[in-house]
């Protein structure tokens, strides 16, 4: 480790809070109706589209309403990118004549996109036509963004509004979220991706020869564009194979830094836009540094284990951190870096191969995943994932001290418990059946990268990921039919199965009337209560996850230990 | 639910008119206009022909030029085949492909000074990474030099005039980009 790791990690972590408040403060005015500064241009825009579309934003929601509308909107646009799959060589924009996908590839990358995954089992450059990657995935990148965060918005409503039915219209939050947060940062991003370096073009591959004679193919696209959003809706899903490490996708350390805070930036502004919503900014504040401790203690693990480098090959005396699986222009630190927060989110860029990271240093990005990606978090996804952490800490605090436990004035009763709990068995019970079930099969160790301890990481690494809806991988692993049918159902139930109970528990929330707050009431934002979080996060973590745990990384960090390879 | 499905197509159909199509197609005629050498892929041209991208690597083998690190990208920098090894550190084989690259590079490097440089002996996450450290250029000036009749300070000159720095001072690693190197060092030549 050195002084420039830290400086790096700590002026990036520095631009995400001071980037936070301003961000946060217009979300919410975006979310709250009010006119933003960028009415004059996007008003229009937005009153046409309402028209085209037939959409009335004035009409409230219920919870279930809400849910039915986010819903269709996802069987539609599932349909669509598995038509587009299929039919892709048909369809302009293919200059290298990329034939369709068969079946269950594009079942797997359709529900991948569609759930804000983009788990790949495919290779971009050779698989996908520019139509396909604009349209099609790139188009889901910003929708599938948009709908994690009006979800989020409503999740926030519920717990701001008293004795209300509503939660808002799922229509107007989506059109709002992609006018008025997702579009304008990406139009600036992507051009400044494109002065880095990022190509921004239709042509075809580009045949050259260098000095030696090596022939070698350039490839092309319209990747900045892309590239913005699928960091700033943590997306995740690479233009090429190699994601972010491309330099093609992000080819300096300023594109580094750009598309880290692009992964941050919207989360962290909504823990800003909660306390705004909920008429008591500390709440939000609360929230934010209990995300920052598990960031910076995730950040210094892997930053540690890498640049301890490998045992094995410092045997051969070659001396540094691990490169293996990194590039030189972003080293050791801007690696971990970057895979901290690539998995602190349910983004899933990677810009070096967590497989090839020590033993340690995998385990962070697969821990982070486990604990359910609340640091930040998934756009939107990030912050209703945290309030089950909250509404399960207030119930325990609650039993402590032998009260009703209440949030924001809000009894915590019977059924937001059920509700709560519902949601936070989904990671478990998705992230460890399949995993547990596919070392059984054939089909699920068929494809496997490597052997031993390192190969059951890969396993469960796969369905954290996809349960989590992160889509970054030890990517060893490749794909198969079983694989991509199973992972499929994971992203599905991992994303929806999430979803709808923390939207009931919103639902029940708005209903409830105030309960005034007295001298025996928690206070939810305490430092106090910000080291319960963390406890009750940590503990529920590894209370659930170290068993699986013990026998992928852990293990090969001892064996690695003794000098054991496999 | 019927109503939400036609809300649900119509939105589908015009968004991706919007975002789908528009914004690619508006932000690649921007980036033509303001950026054009980036946007077309940032290509190289030595005596009139393009010979490669200055952010794409390429496999060097001859000893008169710098080579980049290990490539796991198709048969060894191809992008249309990006990637790295994904291999495990406990894994065998990398380890014996490490242990296979170190001798290589000794050997190739048989005046080389100072200790085998860790991104020589390792492959890139990309398979195309265009950089290498300086003291992997360093460690391969003797060999240049021998190859190519120069004196070993003239070739130290040259990589130190290519360093480029931790951007803003502590952003990412220090590096050389091995096209741009080695195209000056022919340069240099003629």
């Amino acid at each position: 480790m050195n002084t420039y790791g830290w400086v790096q990690a700590a002026v990036f972590f520095g631009l995400v809070a001071l980037l936070a408040k301003p961000v946060g403060l217009y979300m919410s005015g975006v979310f709250q109706g009010e006119r933003t500064f960028l009415a004059p241009v996007f008003g229009p825009i937005e009153r046409g589209f309402y028209r085209l579309c037939r959409i009335d934003p004035d009409v409230e929601m219920s919870w279930v309403e809400y849910v039915m509308a986010v819903l269709a909107f996802g069987v539609v646009g599932l349909i669509y990118l598995y038509v587009l799959l299929r039919t892709q060589a048909w369809l302009p924009f293919n200059p290298q004549h990329f034939p369709n996908l068969s079946a269950d590839n594009a079942w797997n990358a359709s529900v991948s996109f569609l759930t804000n995954t983009n788990w790949q089992f495919y290779s971009g450059e050779s698989t996908m036509s520019y139509f396909t990657q604009m349209a099609g995935l790139a188009w889901h990148n910003f929708v599938s963004a948009a709908t994690g965060i009006a979800v989020a918005i409503a999740v926030v409503r519920g717990i701001a509004r008293t004795d209300k039915k509503t939660l808002g219209n799922f229509w107007v939050d989506l059109t709002r979220a992609t006018l008025y947060v997702l579009v304008p940062i990406s139009l600036v991003g992507a051009l400044v991706l494109v002065w880095q370096g990022v190509p921004q073009n239709f042509h075809a591959y580009h045949d050259v020869a260098s000095l030696e004679g090596f022939k070698q193919s350039i490839t092309g696209g319209p990747m900045a564009s892309q590239e913005i959003i699928k960091e700033l809706g943590t997306n995740g899903g690479g233009f090429v194979n190699a994601n972010s490490a491309s330099p093609n996708e992000n080819p300096t350390p300023l594109s580094n830094l750009i598309e880290m805070l692009a992964i941050f930036l919207i989360g962290a502004g909504l823990t800003y836009t909660y306390g705004r919503m909920v008429r008591d900014q500390r709440q939000g504040w609360a929230l934010f540094a209990a995300m920052s401790v598990l960031f910076v203690g995730g950040f210094a693990a892997s930053y540690a284990a890498e640049a301890a480098g490998n045992p094995l090959v410092h045997q051969l005396a070659v001396a540094g951190g691990n490169l293996e699986g990194k590039e030189q222009r972003f080293g050791v630190a801007a690696s971990a870096l970057f895979a901290t927060v690539t998995t602190d989110t349910s983004c899933g860029a990677v810009n070096a191969m967590h497989d090839s990271f020590m033993p340690l240093g995998g385990l962070v990005p697969l821990a982070n995943m486990q604990l359910g990606e609340i640091v930040f978090g998934g756009v939107g996804t990030g912050l209703y994932g945290m309030i089950v952490f909250v509404v399960l800490t207030v119930f325990i605090a609650g039993l402590m001290v032998g009260r009703t436990p209440e949030y924001l004035g809000k009894k915590i009763e019977r059924r937001e418990m059920q509700l709560a709990i519902l949601a936070a068995l989904v990671l478990p019970v998705l992230a460890l059946i399949p995993s547990a079930v596919s070392v059984l099969l054939k089909a699920g160790t068929a494809t496997l990268g490597n052997n031993g301890a390192h190969g059951f990481s890969e396993i469960l690494y796969m369905f954290a990921s996809t349960t989590e809806n992160n889509g970054s991988a030890f990517a060893g692993i490749g794909g198969n039919l079983y694989l991509n049918l199973v992972t499929g159902a994971v992203m599905l139930l991992g994303r929806y199965g999430f979803l709808i109970p923390i939207m009931a528990l919103a639902g029940s929330l708005a209903g409830k009337k105030s309960v005034p707050e007295t001298l025996g009431t928690f206070k939810t934002h305490s430092p106090i209560f910000v080291f319960l979080l963390l406890g009750v996060i940590v503990i529920v973590g590894l209370l659930t996850f170290v068993p699986a745990d013990a026998l992928g990384p852990i293990v090969e960090q001892l064996q690695l230990q003794q000098g054991k390879v496999f | 639910m019927k109503k939400h499905l036609v809300t649900a197509a119509l939105f589908t159909v015009f968004s991706v008119i919007a975002l789908g199509i528009v914004y690619p197609l508006v932000m690649t005629g921007i980036s033509m206009l303001v950026f054009p050498a980036q946007a077309n892929g940032s290509l190289v041209t030595a005596n009139g022909k393009v010979v490669g991208s200055r952010i794409i690597g390429q496999q060097w083998t001859k000893p008169q030029y710098f080579h980049g690190r290990l490539s796991a990208a198709g048969k060894g920098y191809d992008p249309t085949s990006t990637g790295g090894t994904n291999l495990a550190p406990t894994s065998k084989k990398l380890i014996d492909a490490t242990k296979a690259a170190v001798v290589a590079l000794k050997k190739e490097n048989p005046d080389a000074r100072g200790p085998v440089p860790m991104d020589l002996v390792t492959s890139s996450a990309s398979g195309i990474d265009p950089d290498i450290s300086v003291e992997a250029a360093y460690y391969q000036v003797p060999r240049i030099a021998k190859a190519r009749g120069l004196s070993s300070a003239a070739v130290y000159t040259l990589v130190d005039h290519h360093v480029q720095g931790r951007t803003l001072g502590f952003l990412g690693e220090p590096r050389v980009n091995v096209l741009e190197l080695n195209l000056s060092l022919d340069a240099a030549r003629s």
